[in-house]
């Protein structure tokens, strides 16, 4: 058997591959590309399904510029892409942060390398910061909208711009429906929160509102825009109507298709996952730097072996920023 | 490895340049949506779309060949992951995109709008 084994292993130093190099490479660094690989194809089957899905949607599937339109401070502005182009930015700059630090290791300057590290863990925080903040307004939503029973969404607007509820929906809930907890209804049961308005106020204001349409899912390919309906197609839509959505979880969402939404989740969920584990990895190996372990072991190659990570989360993100918001 | 200890630093700074005003290009398409590449069809999507995918690749290849420093690699590691990975991925797309296409020719003309 032993002469099946293309590596010795008499030096029982299997952890870094005894010392050789394949491709002039050590074990670790061969092996951080080869992970970097696989997981590149994961991501694949990730955006490859949202390409699938979207493209078996391609005539109702919801516009990024109207789905993601906010901006730190500025409220009630309409900042289509804005915020994600600023979180790009972001995470490139810890790129080069990164990328200096392992510079600085390749000339052994211990205490470069550690403020350069530490800044690309700080640029790191405030992304997964800003994708936490990305994901509070895709969760809270800002118009609400009502489903069909079809599975329809229609949002409302007026003037082409797409209005809020709460903008043509007058007072609170009036049904005087309350949302169902364990210590006012069923002790076993509860429920979500419920909508801040019924159905059929939002009917009644569509009524009385006579500048209000309602807008479908359905885009127009001569213009790329969703469909406005006529105040009377609109009334027949709206009577079809079941439940109001506001904000997005898994099983319904007031931008559209309901797997648009779980998509959402789950890519840039995924990628989130990866920056934060980055970070963590990231601190760890600068505690390593500071206690001056790779100082004593001559070479600074496990702060490349992470910095190889780090730089595939960013080149990850510039594919998903380019399939979810541009594209 | 002969130069591993000289500083890359110039180059590090200039692929940081590009890197942004490439976003920033993006970024500027992706708010005006110029109508003679937003709304024409070039080989399956609109020329905007085209736009946008090669700038990504432009992209990719800096953050892989720069920063992952692929070009400072033996050519057969290089090749081991990059060719691999771009054979891989375009097998999963080419086949999951046709799949979607055919999805919605067989299912949109059951929905009722």
């Amino acid at each position: 058997m032993e002469a099946n084994i293309a590596i010795p292993s008499d030096s029982k130093q299997t952890w870094n591959g005894g010392g050789n190099k394949p491709f002039g490479a050590s074990y670790g660094k061969m092996m951080m590309w080869f992970f970097i690989l696989s997981d590149a194809i994961t991501f694949t089957g990730f955006l490859a399904a949202y390409g699938l899905t979207r493209f078996k949607f391609i005539d109702s599937w919801p516009i990024a510029d109207e789905v993601f339109t906010h901006f730190p401070g500025l409220h009630g502005v309409h900042a289509p892409m804005y915020y994600v182009a600023l979180m790009t930015f972001i995470l490139i700059i810890s790129s080069v942060t990164m990328v200096l630090a392992v510079d600085a290791g390749h000339q052994k300057k211990q205490n470069k390398v550690a403020w350069y590290l530490f800044a690309t863990i700080i640029f790191g925080i405030i992304f997964v910061g800003s994708q936490a903040w990305e994901w509070k307004n895709f969760i809270s939503g800002s118009y609400g909208a009502v489903k069909t029973t079809d599975g329809k969404v229609l949002q409302f607007v007026k003037d082409g711009h797409q209005i809020a509820l709460s903008d043509f929906v007058v007072g609170g809930r009036t049904d005087g429906r309350v949302q169902h907890t364990r210590l006012n209804g069923l002790w076993f049961e509860e429920e979500g929160t419920i909508s801040n308005y019924s159905i059929a106020q939002i009917k009644a204001a569509y009524k009385s509102n006579t500048d209000v349409q309602i807008r479908s899912e359905l885009i127009d390919p001569a213009t790329k825009q969703k469909v406005i309906l006529s105040r009377a197609e609109g009334f027949a839509q709206l009577t079809k109507t079941d439940f109001v959505v506001e904000g997005a979880n898994l099983q319904a969402n007031e931008y559209g298709n309901t797997i648009f939404a779980n998509l959402f989740f789950f890519i840039t969920g995924f990628h989130g996952f990866h920056v934060f584990s980055g970070i963590i990895i990231n601190i760890i190996i600068f505690f390593n730097v500071v206690l001056g372990i790779y100082e004593r072991r001559g070479h600074y190659e496990m702060v490349e072996k992470v910095g190889l990570y780090w730089h595939f989360v960013d080149l990850v993100w510039v594919f998903v920023f380019t399939f979810f918001y541009l594209v | 490895m002969a130069h591993a200890h000289e500083s890359n630093k110039k180059r590090i700074w200039i692929v940081l340049i590009l890197l942004t005003l490439i976003t920033t290009v993006e970024v500027a398409f992706g708010i005006i949506k110029p109508a003679s590449l937003h709304l024409t069809s070039f080989l399956g999507t609109s020329p905007l779309n085209w736009i946008f995918i090669i700038l990504t690749l432009v992209k990719a290849y800096y953050i892989a060949w720069a920063f992952m420093h692929l070009e400072g690699e033996t050519k057969w590691l290089r090749r081991s992951v990059v060719w691999t990975a771009v054979f891989l991925i375009s097998y999963l797309v080419t086949l999951l995109l046709i799949e979607g296409g055919y999805l919605h020719s067989t299912l949109a003309p059951l929905v009722r709008w």
